[in-house]
């Protein structure tokens, strides 16, 4: 890519006289880490770290365009707000990310473990299969002899380094009394060793040094593939964490200062600015405002909030600052009860035995029967023991776990890289499996299948001087119901009406003078005077001086692909529900525009959790999509879950897959993906069976020499690797 | 047959080499980062002279 081609980066000058020293002067050096998200060429990486390295404060920058991040080390002056700030004004979008969320992301230690060992066993496989080829090829005598030894030095340490993780893995399961898949992967490896060194050692014409190595090298690629795939998920993951810093804005005796949320106790007092999110129970103590409490119970309309009100965390401030006094913190906070009560449903599903589970326990007692039966009968008949551990040894290694040991981490590497790419995030191993069963979807409503912001569907007049006048008052706040009137105001071709004496009372809503008259916008309490039967619909009113108030009334705007997604997945046959915690006529209007049959409103948290569990009985294995606290037990309940990555964190965590972007149409394809994905791993088992039906018997009679089972292993693992392949 | 004695040596020690040189990739984190890496040859900053050694 050519540096030209990177539009904003010649659009940021420098501005280092922006910053400000943070008057808190933390330790001598800390840490920070910013997410990126739009940076994408080398200009940027340039640009962002020449920035960053002209701050006063920051002893060094570098970003990782990877990652999308900056990390950065200072002297404790430069803070993280000020430098994303910063980067911000200059057309970098920066976020701050939580440091001590990251820890797993920044290390990567088992990665780098496997991938160390995979190389190991790459080198050691290469030169003994050298030795081997010219072994095969006709080298007898002693030099067969020394190339053994030979390929014994390397294998061996070889071995005994990289095949640790199937050795510990074996072992736990037997300690356990269990049998998984490492368990006839470490015997094969193990007697494969001892009988080369004993067939060596009396100068044999068979050594299978070479199969030992292959099959570690190849089972180690299988592991890191897993691995990474689920490495990327688990970081993005965190990011998304790492983007909620728990901070808060403590007001004390010498002014505001910014803290931590876990050092708050109860009886401080808190500022939440609008926008800002509630981090403790509290009461509030100072202000007018309005809060979305979509999150927590679903229902879209904001709610008024005054001095006395009670508040839980999580709830969203709209208009006004607050003040609130905690009344509780931590772990007592109304929304970590919940998340508790969560944790303790969640454990239901890690019951689900994967196929690979499930394979390995037919496939583990079947090689060793047919492993042990193949010795003592040709004991018996041959009263040979060499000959007999030989055959034995063969017949382990030849019915090659490789295969089956590729067969799903290849195909869930494969639709998980598919699915990334799409924006979802897979996050459960077995989730894949799960989503390709299930028959019946269950969606939230809010914040799910909805954007959460409100969209002005009903203008009460077509007075233009009026429509004006709200658009002149709606400019002048930042509450979503404004917005939203602007919007569609201004696509309609009404300009702002001019207006003196614009005063916002936050909570309430907005009021000036319009040619002497008295113009108010705001809530049907403030206006006074409004005689019009409230229904549940959001609303808010525009007076003009003693006129009768005009009533603007909201529904929310539905997120992109909402309504193509439910017919898809009606015509693939899924039974689609809408449960929601909202009141009735959203309800009803949201199923009826997006063609949802069956729909149940103002539903609480449990009834959303209980009705999953019913239709679970009836024999349906559900997908909940949800985003809230109020869905967060059902999402736990349900046989698979979904959740959009605006969703509460504790809403992120029970799910098995984050839907990334804004667009929530992708989830058909998470189906339609899972669904061939499981296709492929029973192509793979088919395939790794087939191939075991003709090189069993082979292995049995003792024609199985080396050459034949390297030629088998490397085929059947090619094989399932192109197969799963297939699915891209 | 005695050139063995020569061959098979130099073609560990030579297979050796890579091993070290991968790991001593590894570990000193140049995997963190490709896509930047790959990004960052087209910067002409320190065409002229390499980059002073950070503090």
């Amino acid at each position: 890519m050519a540096v030209s081609a990177c539009p904003a980066c010649s659009a940021a000058p420098l501005a280092q006289d922006q910053v400000q020293r943070a008057l808190d002067a933390q330790d001598q050096k800390t840490k920070i880490t910013l997410s990126l998200p739009t940076i994408h060429c080398s200009g940027c990486i340039a640009t962002v770290e020449r920035i960053l390295a002209h701050t006063p404060g920051v002893i060094d920058a570098r970003v990782n365009l990877t990652l999308k991040r900056a990390l950065i080390v200072t002297d404790g002056m430069a803070t993280a707000q000020v430098l994303a700030e910063l980067l911000t004004s200059n057309g970098y979008e920066a976020h701050e990310l939580d440091q001590t969320m990251l820890s797993q992301t920044s290390s990567d230690k088992e990665g780098r473990a496997l991938l160390m060992r995979l190389a190991v066993a790459g080198f050691a496989m290469m030169n003994v299969m050298l030795l081997s080829i010219a072994v095969w090829s006709g080298a007898d005598g002693p030099t067969r002899d020394m190339f053994h030894w030979i390929s014994a030095c390397i294998t061996l340490p070889a071995t005994a380094f990289t095949a640790q993780p199937f050795f510990k893995s074996a072992w736990s399961a037997l300690r356990a009394r269990r049998l998984n898949m490492d368990v006839p992967i470490s015997l094969a490896i193990l007697l494969a060793l001892v009988t080369s060194v004993w067939e060596t050692m009396l100068s044999g014409e068979h050594a299978f040094f070479d199969a030992a190595i292959a099959l570690t090298f190849f089972l180690l690629a299988g592991r890191y593939l897993d691995h990474r795939t689920r490495s990327i998920a688990r970081s993005a993951a965190e990011e998304l964490t790492a983007l909620e810093v728990p901070r808060a804005l403590k007001v004390g005796k010498d002014g505001i200062e910014q803290v931590w949320v876990s050092s708050l106790s109860v009886g401080d007092i808190i500022l939440v600015r609008p926008g800002g999110r509630m981090p403790v129970d509290g009461v509030v103590v100072s202000g007018t405002s309005e809060v979305d409490r979509s999150l927590i119970t679903g229902e879209t309309r904001p709610e008024f909030a005054t001095v006395g009100k009670m508040l839980s965390a999580g709830e969203v401030n709209l208009t006004g600052p607050l003040e609130i006094r905690a009344t509780a913190v931590g772990e007592d906070t109304s929304l970590h009860q919940i998340a508790e009560l969560v944790a303790v449903a969640e454990s239901g599903r890690s019951n689900y035995t994967s196929i690979a589970d499930k394979a390995a326990q037919l496939y583990a007692p079947g090689v060793h029967i047919m492993s042990a039966l193949t010795f003592v009968g040709w004991y018996l008949w041959s009263l040979d023991l060499r000959t007999s551990l030989n055959i034995a040894s063969a017949v382990l290694i030849i019915t090659c776990p490789c295969a089956l040991g590729l067969a799903v981490p290849a195909v869930t590497t494969a639709a998980s890289g598919r699915l990334f790419k799409r924006g979802l995030l897979i996050k459960n191993a077995t989730a894949l499996e799960r989503i390709a069963e299930i028959d019946t979807v269950v969606f939230d409503k809010t914040g799910t299948l909805t954007k959460g912001t409100p969209r002005l569907d009903h203008v009460p007049t077509q007075d233009r001087d009026h429509l004006s006048v709200a658009l002149g008052l709606a400019t002048a706040s930042q509450h979503p119901l404004s917005k939203a009137i602007v919007s569609e105001l201004s696509i309609q071709g009404i300009t702002p009406a001019e207006l003196s004496d614009i005063q916002e009372q936050a909570g309430y809503g907005v009021s000036a003078l319009w040619r002497g008259h008295v113009v108010k916008l705001g809530r049907a309490e403030w206006i006074g005077d409004v005689s019009v039967s409230q229904d549940d619909a959001t609303a808010t009113w525009l007076q003009i001086d003693a006129d009768p108030p005009l009533r603007f009334t909201f529904s929310d705007d539905y997120r992109d692909g909402a309504a193509t997604l439910i017919q898809r997945l009606k015509s693939q046959g899924l039974g689609v529900y809408l449960y929601s915690g909202d009141s009735a006529g959203a309800v009803a209007k949201a199923a009826c525009d997006l063609g949802i049959d069956d729909f149940t409103s103002a539903m609480t948290p449990i009834d959303k959790s209980t009705a999953i569990d019913r239709l679970s009985a009836a024999g349906h294995k559900v997908l909940m999509v949800g985003d809230g606290l109020n869905d967060t037990a059902a999402l736990a309940g349900a046989y698979a879950s979904i959740s959009p990555s605006s969703a509460l964190d504790a809403s992120r965590v029970v799910s098995d897959i984050v839907l990334l972007g804004q667009d929530i149409a992708p989830i058909s394809d998470a189906i339609d993906t899972a669904r061939q994905a499981q296709k492929r791993i029973k192509e793979n088992f088919k395939l790794a069976t087939l191939y075991n039906v003709v090189a069993i018997p082979v292995a049995v009679v003792g024609l199985a020499t080396p050459l034949i089972a390297a030629l088998a292993m490397s085929l059947s693992s090619i094989t399932v690797s192109l197969n799963a392949l297939r699915l891209r | 047959m005695d050139i063995l004695l020569y061959l098979i040596p130099i073609s560990l020690f030579l297979g050796g080499l890579g091993l070290a040189g991968f790991l001593y990739t590894l570990r000193s984190h140049q995997y963190d980062d490709p896509k930047g890496d790959a990004e960052r040859i087209l910067n002409d900053q320190w065409d002229d002279r390499p980059a002073p050694r950070k503090r």
